[in-house]
């Protein structure tokens, strides 16, 4: 199985990322952002950082560059697509996920090990999840705070597409507590909360919990 | 417009130069028309001012700091030491490790968020520059006191800037202190601790060899910010005009200089460097000087060829300007087509701006004119040199006279009154704001004793090693201003504990010293003394001194800051796997102290808290007890003998007890091996560490420790929601947290 790690010019996490992808068991191919090339990749991870220093709004510039003109064909035919932070930001920003990532509520960035909690484990992304689970990630982020219009917060709540809400106290002020949703399909996924840094007992956060995210995706591709 | 350039200078031989005005003395202006055989340009004495200053020539500190080289131990691990970017150590296996802490306090007082985020910028360009990826920052930041007004500007200020510009570089901050004093309130102390890795046969070092050789300006485009920040703000004291200086600060550009980071990996990959050098203080004029001077000995640069982010800009401001995220290397005609490529593919403008040659001399031209023909060691390294007089203090012996303070009955109340007081209160507030994680290699961040980083993994391609580096800074003002030499001794103590309890061997050392004027004779004292105490320290642990840097000026009016040397320190540790954890991490476990408690009061925190007191002498040190103390602490970790661990300094036992209850809200219940439990509970006695151990290993421990001659005492036990601490107290450990995480929010929000 063949993940993709996307660098954009300030991505951040994209090691992590890679790392994350390798220890799950499958391979993690480096995706340029100016190359119009998904190297045939079964699944994409878009990872955090400040790409283009998110000197206008996060993500604003990256969904331009050419690797997201062939991504954003193949995530709407159905190729699973994770972002984190900076990566959902991008997504939202792409339009393949509704809403927006606006200034913390407490205007700080913020890096803690924050409750999570899992609602819909029918995603790519979230299968071997059990609905409801608690789990500990990492944020470190600035601009986490989820926000929509009222129709789409209803169409998201309605039909499932809350992914993943904060539990323990809302760090950022998103609204209905969101930490993550999905798209209508199920395979692309944001969340602010970063999985890939809680993969390894030796570093990070203190919890595995993040190994869920990357073990889903090859089963769903395994079986698929 | 004229350019003031040689041939005019010398058609003009009596025209004033504003050389005061750039911070120049008299005889130092006179030195430079002795080495030129004329008046100097406008552009060669915007180099000279910058080069001679203070901040860049350490004029004042250099027959001081010698001894860092002339008293250093023998030691193997040292490949780079002091006199370059920065400090090479080797860390085993193939792998190196460079580091240094650096000083950007006035900027970061009259500019809080871009001071601090440019010290930053700053280091990790030293890093960068030799060889190395850049793989975790630091920070020592002192303010004045919480209470007072100017603390909520400058604090919240300077901790954005570090969190903007670190988080946005992806380096992981991975500890560093916060310190709280009124003797700051117009001097803050950002130093900016950065670490790097690279593989021994790939030092870089700042030269230019090879007459033919380009001289190749990166990174960010020359604008007007920062034009005289090094001659003018590092060196001049604050008085009413900072307000006017606010033009000097230079801004940063986090993501640019991540591009910077990436691009000059992938240079050094393709092996397409032959010398490099960052941009810092003093911009271009320290680039060229120092690039010529360690190289063949001659440059010629066309300054017309600098791209500029303002059109308007003379040649003399192009040298002193210190715009950020800026380098320079040194390339072959060979590589010039590989180089240039890399930098496009990391949208870094790159530009060949002169070439080495080997007429020794160092020629800038303006529109075909002349304008900078010198030789350029003489800017760079043959700068004045002061032997300032210097006298101890009249107040000192008074100071260091020992004064009876009333000791607290309620021994519970006193340790809630510290654990919430301002320097020992919990630091998240601060810490939150920094990305502790990016990059996936860091082991232990703060509130650990020391930040652990894993080594394998932090470069794509690298070989496995198990091995880990930990690292901690320590600086204690009160100490050293009550004495000097044992309060520099005791910084490094400090921190060559804190990296020892976390399972590591200290190595090497950087330093960052500030001071206030090194005019005054008294501050000279303080200064002389705490190099000579740090020197001889160094010297006995073994550990050499690798690199740093002397902040001078920190002083409002006649007032200058408590003399205040920050030691970094760096351990290697061999299986990173075996790093111990700080604190209490289960039930059960045997609590024990390591290291002898005596009655030491003078400049603890509980004399400055409780009656806000500075007298008397600092705790004893002890550096054969520190080091017996590490190779109990390293042995066992070895051996995984232990199951967590905590330094003891800031108020002594009964802070690290409550601090060990609070990662895993773990409690102990504890008797004390004392006659006195005030002094077993609050003295600071230095050389010694609380560790919690399986009940069956405490056996091997104590064996281990009696062959190290290091005192081990059995407190008692982990477990219960409570510290207990018998005839003494029982505090509920959620009131010891709600204690010691309130006090910043009450303040910052």
């Amino acid at each position: 199985m063949r993940v993709g790690v996307v660098t954009f010019p300030g991505t951040l996490d994209d090691q992590d990322a890679a790392r994350a992808v390798r220890l799950a068991g499958a391979e993690a191919v480096p995706l340029w952002h100016a190359d119009h090339d998904l190297k045939g990749v079964d699944a994409v991870f878009l990872p955090g950082g400040f790409s283009y220093g998110d000197y206008l709004r996060c993500g604003a510039i990256s969904r331009f560059a050419p690797l997201m003109e062939e991504l954003i064909p193949a995530a709407k035919a159905g190729l699973p697509v994770l972002g984190t932070c900076n990566g959902f930001q991008i997504l939202c920003e792409a339009h393949l996920l509704p809403g927006a990532l606006t200034r913390n509520a407490g205007l700080h960035y913020l890096c803690r090990d924050q409750g999570i909690r899992v609602e819909n484990t029918a995603t790519a992304w979230t299968g071997e999840f059990a609905e409801g689970q608690e789990i500990v990630l990492p944020i470190k982020h600035g601009e986490g705070r989820y926000v929509a219009d009222e129709a789409t917060l209803a169409e998201l709540e309605g039909t499932g597409r809350v992914v993943f809400r904060y539990s323990g106290g809302n760090p950022n002020g998103s609204l209905n507590d969101i930490a993550g949703i999905s798209n209508e399909a199920g395979n692309v996924v944001g969340l602010m909360p970063h999985p890939e840094h809680a993969v390894e007992e030796l570093t990070g956060a203190p919890s595995v919990d993040g190994r869920g995210f990357f073990t889903s995706i090859l089963k769903r591709l395994v079986t698929a | 417009m004229t350019v003031d350039s040689v041939k005019r200078a010398l058609q003009t031989p009596d025209e004033r130069l504003p050389y005061a005005e750039l911070g120049m003395k008299e005889e130092e202006y006179l030195r430079v028309k002795e080495i030129l055989g004329r008046r100097p340009t406008g552009s060669e004495l915007a180099i000279y001012s910058v080069m001679w200053s203070e901040h860049c020539s350490y004029k004042s500190s250099k027959v001081h700091l010698r001894q860092f080289a002339t008293k250093a131990p023998a030691s193997e691990a040292l490949l780079v030491g002091m006199g370059e970017n920065a400090g090479v150590v080797d860390i085993g296996d193939g792998w190196a490790a460079t580091f240094k802490i650096e000083s950007h306090n006035h900027p970061s007082y009259v500019e809080p968020h871009q001071g601090a985020a440019t010290g930053v910028g700053g280091i990790v360009r030293d890093i960068m520059s030799m060889g190395a990826r850049p793989i975790a920052v630091m920070d020592s930041l002192r303010f004045g006191g919480l209470d007072q007004t100017d603390t909520r500007r400058v604090l919240p200020g300077v901790v954005e800037g570090i969190s903007h510009y670190g988080n946005c570089l992806g380096l992981p901050n991975i500890g560093g202190e916060v310190v709280f004093d009124p003797c700051y309130i117009g001097n803050p102390l950002v130093n900016a601790l950065c670490v790097g890795l690279l593989r021994k046969d790939q030092i870089k070092l700042a030269t230019a060899p090879g007459p033919g050789n380009k001289v190749v300006l990166f990174g960010a485009r020359t604008g007007a910010d920062g034009i005289g920040g090094a001659s003018v703000l590092a060196s001049a004291t604050f008085e009413d005009e900072s307000q006017a200086k606010r033009p000097a600060v230079q801004v940063g550009d986090p993501f640019m200089e991540k591009l910077l980071i990436e691009c000059c990996l992938e240079l050094y990959q393709a092996d397409v460097v032959v010398g490099i050098q960052d941009l810092g203080a003093a911009g271009v004029s320290c680039a060229t000087t120092e690039l010529a001077a360690k190289g063949t000995g001659g440059m010629a640069v066309d300054l017309n060829l600098v791209p500029l982010r303002d059109p308007t800009l003379r040649p003399e401001e192009i040298l002193m300007s210190e715009s950020q995220e800026r380098m320079m290397a040194v390339v072959t005609p060979d590589d010039i087509a590989a180089f240039l490529a890399i930098c496009e593919k990391w949208d870094v403008p790159a530009t060949v701006i002169g070439e080495v040659t080997d007429s020794g001399r160092l020629v800038m031209t303006w529109d075909g004119e002349v304008i900078v023909d010198i030789p350029p060691g003489t800017a760079a390294d043959e700068g004045p040199v002061y032997h300032r007089p210097y006298h101890e203090p009249a107040g000192q012996a008074a100071l260091n006279a020992h004064v009876e303070l009333a000791r607290p009955a309620d021994l519970g109340a006193t340790l809630l009154q510290l654990l919430g007081s301002a320097n020992i209160a919990s630091r998240e507030w601060v810490t939150s704001q920094y990305d502790r994680y990016v990059r996936g290699n860091t082991v232990l961040a703060q509130p650990a004793d020391a930040g652990v980083l894993r080594i394998s993994e932090s470069m794509p391609g690298a070989s496995e090693t198990t091995r880990g580096i930990a690292l901690a800074t320590d600086g204690n003002g009160r100490y050293a201003k009550l004495d000097p030499y044992a309060g520099a001794q005791l910084a490094l103590a400090e921190a060559y504990r804190n990296v020892a309890v976390t399972g590591a061997t200290p190595l090497a050392v950087t330093n960052c010293l500030n001071f206030g004027s090194p005019e005054d004779p008294e501050v000279m004292w303080q200064f002389a003394e705490a190099v000579r105490g740090l020197a001889d320290a160094c010297k006995t642990l073994g550990v050499p001194v690798t690199g740093g840097n002397v902040s001078f000026y920190n002083q409002t009016g006649s007032a200058a800051i408590h003399p205040t040397p920050v030691v970094g320190v760096l351990g290697v540790i061999e299986d990173v796997a075996k790093r111990v954890p700080s604190g209490f991490t289960a039930e059960g476990l045997r609590v024990v102290l390591l290291g002898d408690t005596a009655d030491e009061f003078g400049g603890s925190e509980w004399a400055h808290v409780a009656h806000g007191h500075l007298g008397g002498l600092p705790p004893q040190v002890r550096l054969e007890a520190e080091r017996a103390l590490a190779n109990v602490l390293t042995t066992a970790s070895r051996r995984g003998l232990l199951a967590g661990s905590h330094d003891l300094s800031d108020g002594g036992l009964a802070v690290a007890l409550a601090e060990a209850c609070l990662p895993k809200g773990i409690g102990a219940t504890v008797s004390l091996p004392g006659e006195d439990a005030f002094v077993d509970l609050f003295s600071e006695s230095s050389a010694r560490a609380l560790v919690c151990v399986e009940p069956e290993r405490f056996a091997a421990l104590a064996e281990l420790c009696a062959a190290h001659e290091v005192s081990c005492y059995g407190l008692g036990e982990t477990g219960g929601t409570t510290l207990t601490v018998e005839n003494a107290f029982e505090i509920p450990v959620a009131t010891l947290r709600e204690t010691h995480r309130a006090t910043l929010p009450a303040v910052f929000g």
